[in-house]
């Protein structure tokens, strides 16, 4: 049972944590009871539709739908039922009633109270009102890919006495996170969050490919192909600034660096001049003369210029590469430079 | 509006209660000592005002109070109710109709603050002032959004103009200002998405829909809707929606709870944008035109 104040994103959390729940080989069943917020229950169902877990939101009032769906659930096999309130004050007493009835109704598992990073010194009174009131067994703090620290995350846990369970790092519906206190404290503190950095990196780089392309380097085989390959994985990792903003010291920076400098239009040129490429040409970029260089800038929508420019820097690379693999201190200097 | 003003007290004087209720306890004994200016300080730091704001206060009715030599504890609460009321009186003025007669209301701000109830409040408003009013679906990617600000329109008897779910926000407006020139609408309310601050592609979605409007020759309003229960993050999020669109006024929501909503005095201070309406409950009639003499003195009584 997920319950919060107004906006702080309980819908969403509850399609993520369906997913989450979903792709551990469980058998998720999502219900709507708020019925008082125009299209509430469509946003639910919409977003069920989208991941294929079924939404029950038959009734017109929360609890009608429950116990509908807790009859229905059963039917359909399911392991957990995740039951979405509509948002409320923690002072409006008529709401806080209607939800302590429908934890009766339910009687669940966990009430998990869903809270904003972006929340103020308020948010300490409106847990310690959900906790009297409903009574809680755990935390999810949503909106945790903006700026703010999470600092009320702190005040929060203390009040209630309750577990940080997941944290919202997106909109998307895969975007949930099991919590990790000791990163948390470290981005509140401003410290980054390299270990996250470090997962993702892991998840998204093939250890097999990796090694290969160090082979290559080491070699010094490393052509334009490997390259593109390197960039792609990159990218998977999410944008530079994201990546920055998990390393430490550079969250305060990364506001001061104008956006563009990040653009992954970058990133893109250089694969499309790439891509314009033949085999042969990614091969052995010597070959491409003036000829081919307008061939591939038509190709690629870029200019001449643009091409001579990645050549220069893949033929620098492939030089730094080299004196790497010699185990030239000075290479790894002009790297730096 | 004093019909308006009588329902947002209420919800103003829970906040009080929360906040300045505490302050003004603190106003009660003779001579203000080294400790109520301690606990002065904690109180709005506590209401979300911010560090440096709350310096700015208390040094400046420090200072008054040693040049004037006030040490009774009335002037100086005297005091500070003319230094608030001063930091939140900023100028600014709400959409004003352009030669082409259509004015755009472009609506703003992070997820879940509340803009599209608060596009509603605003349209239901605009329509009591006999002004011609129609609402864009500029929201097309969070599931139901456009469904909902269509039950809106139902409710309120309000065009809404919307397209599939993932369209172009762009595309929506444009049909948008083609619509509401053709009926010679005089106010177009544009909901938007919610969107982080901190999300470069999503702020640049934004300059294009403000594009769209100025092509259009019509004049655009950003009108940010804050969260009266945002922290310090409030001032940053205003910011950032300035330095891409432009605000022109911030609609304060959820002042119905206990939260102080203390950030807008940190925000009009700092960047020196004008609060134009608190919203106070989920009906259409909860808003209210902010008025800075009567909120610092409905939080004192």
């Amino acid at each position: 049972m997920l319950v919060g104040l107004q906006g702080s994103g309980k819908t969403t959390t509850a399609a993520k944590l369906a997913l989450h729940l979903k792709q551990k080989g469980q058998r998720p069943f999502m219900v709507a009871t708020d019925v008082r917020r125009p299209a509430a229950i469509a946003q639910l169902t919409t977003l069920g539709q989208q991941i294929d877990i079924p939404v029950y939101g038959e009734g017109n009032s929360p609890q009608v739908i429950a116990k509908g769906a807790l009859k229905r659930a059963k039917e359909w096999g399911a392991h957990w039922v995740i039951v979405d309130t509509g948002g409320r004050l923690h002072i409006d007493e008529p709401l806080m009633s209607e939800l302590s009835e429908l934890k009766k109704e339910l009687r669940p598992n966990d009430v998990l109270l869903v809270a904003d990073a972006m929340t103020g010194q308020d948010a300490v009174r409106a847990a310690e009102e959900f906790q009297a009131k409903v009574g809680l067994t755990g935390l999810i703090l949503t909106k945790l890919d903006g700026d703010a620290r999470g600092g009320a995350a702190l005040s929060i846990r203390s009040v209630t006495g309750v577990p940080i369970k997941f944290i919202g790092t997106g909109e998307k519906t895969d975007s949930l996170e099991p919590f990790y206190p000791d990163r948390l404290a470290s981005r509140i503190l401003g410290m980054g969050d390299v270990l996250t950095l470090i997962e993702k990196a892991e998840a998204t780089m093939d250890a097999k490919r990796a090694q290969e392309l160090e082979e290559k380097m080491r070699r010094a085989t490393f052509d334009l192909e490997d390259f593109l390959e390197q960039l792609r994985q990159v990218k998977k990792m999410g944008s530079l600034t994201q990546w920055l903003d998990m390393l430490p010291g550079f969250s305060s920076l990364t506001r001061r660096i104008p956006q563009e400098a990040f653009d992954d239009k970058a990133m893109k040129k250089v694969e499309a001049i790439i891509l314009s490429m033949t085999p042969r040409e990614r091969h052995m970029p010597q070959i491409i003369d003036g000829s081919r260089r307008r061939r591939i800038a038509r190709g690629s929508g870029t200019t001449p210029q643009d091409i001579n420019q990645l050549l220069n820097q893949f033929r620098q690379a492939q030089k730094l590469m080299k004196d790497l693999s010699r185990g030239r201190q000075r290479g790894l200097l002009s790297l730096f430079r | 509006m004093i019909d308006l003003w009588k329902k947002t007290e209420q919800g103003i004087r829970r906040t009080k209660d929360a906040w300045l209720g505490r302050m003004s306890r603190l106003f009660e004994g003779e001579a203000l000592e080294q400790e109520a200016w301690e606990e002065l300080e904690e109180a709005l730091i506590a209401a979300d005002v911010g560090l440096d704001t709350t310096q700015k206060l208390l040094t400046q009715v420090k200072e008054k109070a040693r040049r004037q030599a006030l040490t009774n504890t009335s002037q100086l609460r005297q005091t500070l109710m003319t230094e608030m009321i001063s930091i939140l009186q900023v100028d600014g003025q709400r959409a004003a109709s352009t030669p082409s007669g259509l004015a755009v209301i472009l609506v703003v701000g992070v997820n879940g603050v509340g803009k599209t109830t608060s596009i509603a409040k605003l349209a239901y408003a605009l329509r009591q002032e006999g002004k011609g009013v129609i609402i864009a679906a500029g929201d097309t990617f969070r599931a139901a959004a456009i469904d909902q600000l269509k039950v809106w329109g139902q409710r309120l008897g309000v065009t809404v103009i919307a397209n599939r779910p993932g369209a172009d926000p762009g595309a929506v407006v444009f049909d948008a200002i083609t619509a509401a020139k053709a009926r010679g609408a005089d106010v177009l309310i544009v909901d938007t998405a919610g969107r982080l601050h901190t999300k470069y592609h999503l702020m640049e979605e934004l300059k294009k829909i403000q594009r769209v409007v100025t092509r259009a020759e019509a004049s655009c309003q950003g009108l940010l809707v804050l969260d009266a229960t945002t922290g310090q993050n409030g001032l940053i999020q205003a910011r950032h929606f300035a330095e891409t669109v432009g605000i022109d006024g911030i609609f304060l929501a959820k002042l119905d709870g206990t939260a102080k909503g203390g950030i807008v005095l940190a925000i009009c201070d700092q960047l020196n944008i004008p609060i134009l309406y608190i919203g106070t409950g989920e009906g259409v009639e909860d808003m209210a035109p902010f008025d800075a003499q009567r909120f610092v003195e409905v939080l004192f009584s």
